[in-house]
């Protein structure tokens, strides 16, 4: 089946990721930036349901906005962010930071210029069901290694927040 | 109007990066500077889903496993905010300055 407005959908989607970039590098309250990266992180989720990633879509929407924002959150409520807005926002080498940010910008599009010609113009077939099978196969087969490594990773993790988070263990 | 080429996500995800690093050089709250780093794996994530579409799903794999870094990076940075929150008073990135001379 051939999809409809792709491309309608495409600038609508990247534009309210790019709209929720920039609100959260600007805003003052900090649960104000966190909603913001909630409607970026909403946006790539649909962008990755336009690449035919049914799978990373799902995983993004419930361990990304449903999981990790719900932390930045709570730990929003735990620090105190009235007396932050008061102050300062931006840092003393501001200046520095944006020039370095648009060098980057500039060696991206110098990139993106120069190579584009290396990127294959056709695309991957459409498939013909949902990949999610072939995901799982990768992720328990080629990757098994990798993913054990995730897994001892995730525990270092939390014994690490506990240890930090704890007032005396 | 052209059709939507795997070049236009990398600059979606170009454009998203780039916003990300200006928050992390240029904004006080610890919050917001683990908040501008997601952005950047976000970008990254971007960027390997729609290579997947090129040559396979092993870039959706990938995706995944930065997702799970995500999730670890984030608990590890916000216990270390709590841990410096309750020394300091403070959620300021140039006040985390003991290791400093």
């Amino acid at each position: 089946m051939e999809p409809v407005a792709t491309t309608f959908f495409f600038y609508m989607l990247s534009g309210l990721a790019v709209l929720g970039g920039v609100l959260v590098i600007t805003r003052k309250n900090p649960v104000h930036s966190a909603l913001a990266l909630i409607l970026t992180l909403l946006a790539l989720a649909g962008l990755y349901l336009m690449l035919y990633a049914p799978f990373v879509a799902g995983v993004q929407i419930i361990l990304y906005a449903g999981g990790i924002m719900v932390l930045f959150l709570f730990v929003i409520m735990l620090v105190n962010i009235e007396r932050s807005q008061k102050e300062e926002q931006f840092n003393q080498q501001w200046l520095v930071g944006i020039l370095a940010a648009v060098a980057l910008g500039a060696l991206f599009i110098g990139a993106f210029v120069k190579g584009r010609k290396m990127f294959p113009q056709h695309l991957l077939p459409m498939p013909e069901q949902s990949n999610t099978q072939q995901v799982a196969v990768l992720l328990y087969g080629n990757y098994m290694f990798s993913f054990e490594i995730a897994s001892l990773l995730l525990l270092v993790a939390i014994i690490g927040a506990v240890v930090m988070a704890k007032k005396r263990i | 109007m052209t059709p939507i080429s795997t070049f236009h996500y990398l600059v979606v995800a170009a454009a998203l990066f780039i916003l990300g690093v200006i928050g992390v050089l240029t904004r006080r709250n610890v919050v917001i500077v683990l908040m501008s780093i997601e952005l950047i794996l976000n970008a990254v994530n971007l960027n390997l889903v729609a290579f997947s579409r090129l040559w396979g799903l092993h870039g959706q794999v990938f995706a995944i496993f930065v997702i799970t870094d995500a999730a670890a990076e984030a608990a590890v940075g916000l216990g270390i905010l709590i841990a410096f929150f309750r020394n300091k008073e403070t959620v300021n990135v140039d006040e985390v300055d003991l290791m400093k001379w």
